[in-house]
């Protein structure tokens, strides 16, 4: 039990990777930055094109949503990070990152918000025409919000699936804040690093997901 | 029952307008419509003058609703041609975003933007299409509310609204743009009865201000008693059309009298 306690629950190794866990949390939080309003964007980009007239157009939007989809988003970033130089396009690992995110919280993001867009009765688009107001106008002014609210705890889930995801930026050489808790981990040969960066995690994310939940027992009401 | 063809628009009443020799602000003519093989408007001939309160009325899948949602191209027609303050609804060149800010429209279900306030309700478009200013468009859109009797509920939002007052935000944020005509498309048959009242006041207050209105409704006492013209649709064709004294006495057609009976109980 001792052991398990000092392997895990060190708070003299604890207090001393604290520094460099928190350095780690200020780039997961950067790429958060980056990689959530990007992911969500794209992802109305995705919702608008699959509602194209074209049905070529939207064809090829649905095969490119569903290989990202199936691809794994680790494999994603390897293939652009050391993949595209070989096509003489040499990436910042942050650049990397944002453009497998980009691609890969695109096509979930897109298929939540299409969900939310499909969710607003036809009226809404007749009565904000019928003022005059041009389609664009009316899906951004009109549409949108109300879409975006119907699925708020889709959005919210999928946001912090994505805030999970971004310890992939390790691969990279990013150092986010669970790279930084496994090297300590192994400058330590102690697992107490790692197990405050899941509390940093949980802390950071716990509330949100009581959020989640609130918002969808209120609207199972 | 008798073919459609028999019942030729009667321009008998139509004579009643012409005498006011008023060019009409909608001059609908010939106008069809099909649903792939389905025609639900046969060669539909309706005109109403400036400050025109018109009623259409009919069962049910007469085409009432559509042929109202062609004059403002929220459907199009097949054929034929709607005419409205001097330009073609039909032309396929048409502005048709300068045309609905000419024309207003509610509908049965209100449809209030829910995530705004009554008065963004209205102010939306003022902003948006006749880009005009935040203050401005304020001052209008509050002197449109307190048209319809709602100044009181500016910021309050659609759920916080009875039915009969979210009818007449959406009235109101038709009338903030100041239209030549406005379309009604069954504006009482989602309220309550008792609410079905406050709705028709307000519309009975514009018809003396002069709007020019074209209704589709199945309030036959309001019709008989406030619209200058009824139509009455069935079968996708103009059974027959004159003034409620007409439709609604004892010499209106057979099919006419049939349906207005069957209402009115």
């Amino acid at each position: 039990m001792d052991i398990l306690f000092q392997q895990f629950f060190n708070l003299d190794i604890m207090s001393k990777a604290l520094p460099l866990i928190l350095e780690g949390l200020k780039t997961t939080l950067l790429i958060c930055l980056v990689v959530i309003p990007l992911g969500i964007l794209g992802g109305i980009l995705v919702a608008v094109g699959s509602m194209a007239k074209s049905a070529v157009a939207r064809r090829a939007l649905a095969l490119a949503v569903d290989l990202m989809r199936a691809l794994p988003p680790l494999v994603l970033l390897i293939l652009i990070y050391s993949g595209l130089p070989f096509l003489g396009l040499r990436l910042s690992p942050l650049a990397a990152v944002s453009i497998a995110f980009f691609l890969n919280n695109a096509a979930y993001y897109g298929e939540v918000i299409r969900a939310g867009i499909e969710s607003v009765p036809n009226g809404q688009w007749e009565a904000a025409r019928s003022t005059g107001l041009r389609a664009d106008q009316t899906f951004v002014w009109v549409v949108l919000p109300q879409a975006l609210r119907n699925v708020l705890p889709d959005l919210i889930s999928n946001t912090v699936e994505v805030v999970k995801l971004t310890s992939l930026a390790s691969v990279v050489s990013l150092q986010e804040m669970l790279y930084s808790a496994d090297m300590a981990r192994s400058l330590t040969f102690n697992n107490s690093p790692v197990v405050l960066a899941a509390i940093i995690y949980f802390v950071m994310l716990w509330p949100v997901v009581r959020i989640v939940s609130r918002l969808e027992n209120a609207s199972a009401k | 029952m008798q073919s459609a063809a028999s019942f030729l628009p009667s321009r008998a009443p139509g004579a009643a307008a012409e005498i006011q020799s008023v060019e009409p602000l909608l001059r609908i003519r010939d106008v069809s419509k099909k649903f792939g093989s389905l025609e639900v408007l046969k060669s539909i001939n309706v005109d109403v003058s400036p400050g025109e309160l018109v009623f259409l009325i009919g069962p049910s899948g007469s085409g009432k609703s559509t042929l109202l949602r062609c004059c403002n191209r929220l459907e199009e027609a097949t054929s034929g041609s709607i005419r409205f303050d001097g330009s073609e609804v039909l032309d396929p060149k048409l502005d048709v975003n300068a045309l609905r800010r000419r024309i207003g429209m509610v509908f049965q279900s209100f449809n209030l933007y829910p995530h705004m306030t009554a008065l963004s309700n209205v102010t939306l478009a003022l902003r948006k299409v006749l880009g005009k200013s935040g203050p401005e468009s304020k001052t209008i859109a509050m002197a449109a509310l307190e048209r319809v009797g709602l100044a009181h509920k500016a910021s309050a939002y659609p759920a916080e609204l009875s039915g009969g007052q979210q009818q007449r935000v959406a009235i109101a944020r038709g009338l903030a743009l100041e239209p030549k005509m406005m379309l009604f498309d069954e504006p009482t048959s989602a309220l309550d009865p008792e609410l079905v009242g406050s709705v028709l006041a307000t519309m009975r207050s514009m018809r003396e201000a002069g709007m020019t209105m074209l209704v589709v409704s199945h309030e036959m006492r309001f019709a008989r008693e406030a619209a200058d013209r009824v139509v009455f649709m069935e079968g996708g064709v103009v059974v027959e059309q004159g003034p409620p004294a007409q439709i609604f006495g004892p010499d209106a057609q057979p099919r006419t009298r049939a349906f207005v009976s069957n209402e009115d109980r």
